[in-house]
């Protein structure tokens, strides 16, 4: 499990490597916790997640919860089929933004 | 604030531990761990075993200690879980005495009744390791589902029109077009379908865990797996089952259905699930320890004196459901899934069997049904019996209601069916089942029936008019299973026809079935597939067959366009029309003062209904300003039947000055003249009469 992060004008990417599940999710949320700041913008690029378990589209759920409660944007890119069914099936997806790569989200975000 | 309970007091084998909290049963999330709590009154120890997500073999098996029970409960909290990867259950010990009704065996680890999604089953169909010391795993799971605004639809009850389903038979089959056939997933993506059909309700044929497996076996006939197909034997109660959920392989089953009720709310349309609280899958002495019968059998199930199994379900056992404890289980798991999942409505699978005592008797004062029915959770939630049980009991229109319950009316189902086929001197019953049953639910008013012609069990509608008797080889019980009294016809020929005269009555006759449920006081419900006639080819109990005798063939949605069509037009009638959904019973009198009876009796001469034992007609005709007990006004509605073969001159009631009769429906006129959308429904050219095809139905609306 990698987190890299980089800051494209004033938006936060953060770019996820490897499975996201119970062992792993904890981690990626300490990551972004300090980049929920008032009105942020925040881009996570999922194309480099294999797996994603219920723990890691909690995860997800979290940022989103914790980010729009600060008047902030977040839009994922890169979901695999599988994960964007997963998503869809269970409800995570209608409360995103997705978009298929990281320049649609950047134009998208401003 | 830190809080204290936050941290351990005890240690077992590397685990940190502290005295849980009794309630709520089941396992619970707490900070930093999670809160085990289950009880029996006859354990004398309880441990605690927890797997490695899919380990043969458990990671411990943590006691009890003494001082973490109260009164019969044993709780414990367990610090630092990883919740996805663990599968948990219990290992009791007590007395082995199955005269006393005591079968505790310490070599079974034991399902949590109250576990919240199950292991073990997760892909349907997939064939178990029948090794597995532990086949049925309880899962943690979170209650942490974002709603969003949703909750319950509160639909009135005199407003709904129930679509029965089962949800692996809506999608399974290859014509459905769905991403993941056979699943919550699968119902979603025809939505639209439901949408454009009318109906603001589906009735899920059991969704709680069930063992597909349970009593398989290969049919002599045609070589196929038979399986417990439509689940009606229950492995966990609070558990969505895994296999009906494409993402149940990753234990997101319980996302996956509330997922399903979220959008259905959105689209309007609610979710009745039919519920098994009368037995469970453990079966007789014979039977699988899963959870009850090793956790405290003498409570749970209902034993003779010498301590075999009662069988009121007809299934090996029977739920002790006037027991308190069994009671409370019962309690609890609907409250879960009324709060949890925003179900809208319970139908209970043999309802009966709840109003017994401990030893069989029926109750006149059933404290079960009673609390379900004062429950503040369940407080806006339907509650459907099947008012009888395999024990002989049957309590069509007596059922114990206090003002909540409604039922399946089976009086319906017979009247009308016999009706159909033509059967002399049904009229009067017919009268009575179109009027909502007063003669059954005098008090309770029309909303107390549940009409349909039918239903999962029995024939579907197609097979209804092209068979005489069952053919129910294929169960391979040498088609002595199912019913008998299917009061049915083929119209002259058994089977699939090529004749098309055979064929165009039976496409008839189905628009009658139709239009006689849908213009019916009371709630209508509709079996899956009806619509498109959709075949079991005879079978009459198909509880068994993974395969075309159960799943819907997407195909007859083009090929049966004609019939789908009279349904969909005589729903949205039905939804446009309250003086057809009336909340109280008609009086058969003119309570307001308009000049005519709220309702009123007709046959081929006006004011002049044949209630002879030889008839085969009645009309009858709704007073529109009569409509919700004259709160409302609404159009008029005349409905002829004539389930005579012949031809008749129907003579029509005379409208007030300036109205005219309009038609609606005429199912002896060729499509598209046998239905119009509501709204636009022609004049008709006659107004004194009208010419009825034998075993035809016309429904017209004043304008």
């Amino acid at each position: 499990m990698e987190v890299n992060k980089s800051l494209i004008q004033d938006v936060n990417v953060v770019e996820i490597t490897g499975d996201l599940d119970g062992s792993t999710a904890p981690n990626v949320q300490a990551e972004i916790i300090p980049l929920v700041t008032p009105e942020a913008k925040l881009i996570l690029d999922l194309s480099k997640v294999g797996y994603m378990s219920s723990s890691g589209l909690r995860m997800l759920l979290v940022t989103y919860r914790m980010i729009t409660g600060k008047s902030g944007k977040v839009i994922l890119v890169g979901l695999s089929e599988e994960i964007q069914d997963t998503m869809s099936m269970t409800g995570f997806l209608d409360f995103f933004t997705y978009l298929p790569t990281l320049d649609d989200a950047l134009k998208a975000i401003v | 604030m830190e809080r204290i309970d936050a941290y351990p007091t005890h240690e077992y084998e590397g685990f940190k531990l502290r005295p849980g909290k009794p309630f709520p049963f089941g396992a619970t999330f707490v900070p930093g761990g999670v809160n085990f709590s289950i009880y029996s009154s006859h354990a004398s120890t309880c441990k605690l075993v927890l797997f490695d997500k899919g380990q043969p073999q458990p990671k411990v098996e943590i006691p009890f200690p003494e001082e973490f029970k109260i009164g019969d409960v044993f709780s414990m909290v367990v610090f630092g879980l990883e919740y996805e990867n663990i599968e948990y259950g219990y290992r009791l010990d007590g007395p082995f005495d199955p005269q006393q009704g005591h079968r505790f065996d310490q070599t079974k680890i034991l399902l949590d009744p109250y576990a919240k999604a199950i292991s073990g089953r997760d892909i349907w169909g997939k064939p178990p390791n029948w090794d597995n010391i532990f086949a049925h795993r309880s899962l943690l799971v979170y209650d942490d589902f974002d709603w969003d605004k949703d909750r319950p639809l509160e639909i009135p009850m005199e407003d709904m029109v129930i679509y029965e389903m089962h949800v692996r038979s809506f999608t399974r089959h290859p014509s459905s077009g769905v991403k993941f056939p056979g699943t919550f997933a699968g119902i979603r993506q025809k939505i639209p379908y439901l949408k454009e059909l009318g109906v603001n309700c589906i009735e899920l044929m059991p969704i709680y865990e069930f063992d597909e497996f349970e009593n398989s076996r290969t049919s002599p006939v045609t070589g196929e797996t038979l399986m417990n197909y439509w689940g009606y034997s229950t492995v966990g109660f609070f558990a969505p089952k895994s296999g009906l959920a494409a993402t149940g392989k990753m234990g997101m089953q319980v996302d996956e259905m509330k997922t399903l009720v979220k959008e259905l709310h959105r689209n309007g349309i609610e979710v009745f699930l039919d519920v098994v609280f009368n037995h469970t899958a453990e079966g007789n002495e014979n039977g699988p320890y899963i959870s009850f019968k090793g956790i405290d059998n003498k409570t749970y199930y209902m034993l003779t004196p010498e301590g075999y199994y009662f069988n009121f379900s007809g299934t090996g056992n029977t739920l002790n459901c006037n027991n308190p404890v069994v009671r409370n289980i019962v309690l609890d798991c609907l409250r879960y899934w009324a709060a949890e999942y925003h179900i809208d409505g319970f139908r209970f699978d043999l309802a009966s069997i709840l109003g017994r005592d401990p030893l069989g008797y029926p109750l006149s004062n059933p404290p079960l049904l009673e609390s379900l029915a004062f429950d503040p959770i369940l407080a806006k939630c339907k509650l459907i019996a099947e008012a009888w049980d395999a024990g002989g009991l049957y309590q069509v229109g007596s059922f114990p209601a206090y003002g909540r319950w409604a039922e399946w009316n089976g009086k319906f189902r017979d009247g009308i069916r016999n009706f159909l086929r033509g059967e002399p001197g049904k009229v009067g019953d017919v009268a009575q089942r179109i009027q909502g049953s007063p003669d059954l639910y005098a008090s309770r008013g029309p909303t107390a029936s549940i009409n349909f012609i039918t239903c999962h069990d029995g024939f579907t509608l197609y097979d209804l008019v092209a068979y005489n008797d069952k053919h129910n080889e294929a169960n391979g019980e040498g088609n002595q299973d199912g019913s008998n009294d299917n009061n049915s016809w083929n119209c002259g020929w058994e089977g699939p026809s090529t004749d098309p005269a055979v064929n165009a009555l039976r496409l008839r006759q189905m628009k009658n079935a139709a239009a006689m449920l849908l213009v019916s006081q009371g709630v209508p419900m509709i079996l899956m597939g009806d619509e498109i006639t959709r075949t079991q080819k005879g079978n009459n109990n198909t509880y068994c067959q993974d395969n075309e005798l159960n799943w819907l063939d997407w195909d007859l949605v083009n090929s049966q366009a004609e019939l789908l069509r009279f349904f969909q037009n005589l729903i949205r009638f039905r939804l446009a029309h309250p003086v057809l959904r009336n909340r109280w019973h008609l009086i058969n009198q003119d309570r307001i003062g308009s000049g005519y009876p709220d309702i009123s009796w007709h046959g081929t001469q006006a004011w002049n209904p044949d209630w002879s034992s030889s008839s085969r007609v009645l009309a009858f005709m709704l007073d529109g300003k009569h409509a919700r007990g004259g709160t409302l006004e609404d159009n008029s509605i005349y409905v002829g039947m004539n389930m005579h073969w012949d031809r008749l001159w129907f003579e029509l009631p005379r409208l007030p000055e300036g109205k005219n009769w309009h038609v609606l429906a005429n199912t002896g006129a060729p499509a598209p003249e046998d239905i119009w959308e509501t709204g636009c429904e022609p004049r008709l050219d006659q107004q004194d009469g009208i010419s009825l095809g034998g075993r035809s139905v016309v429904v017209l609306v004043s304008k």
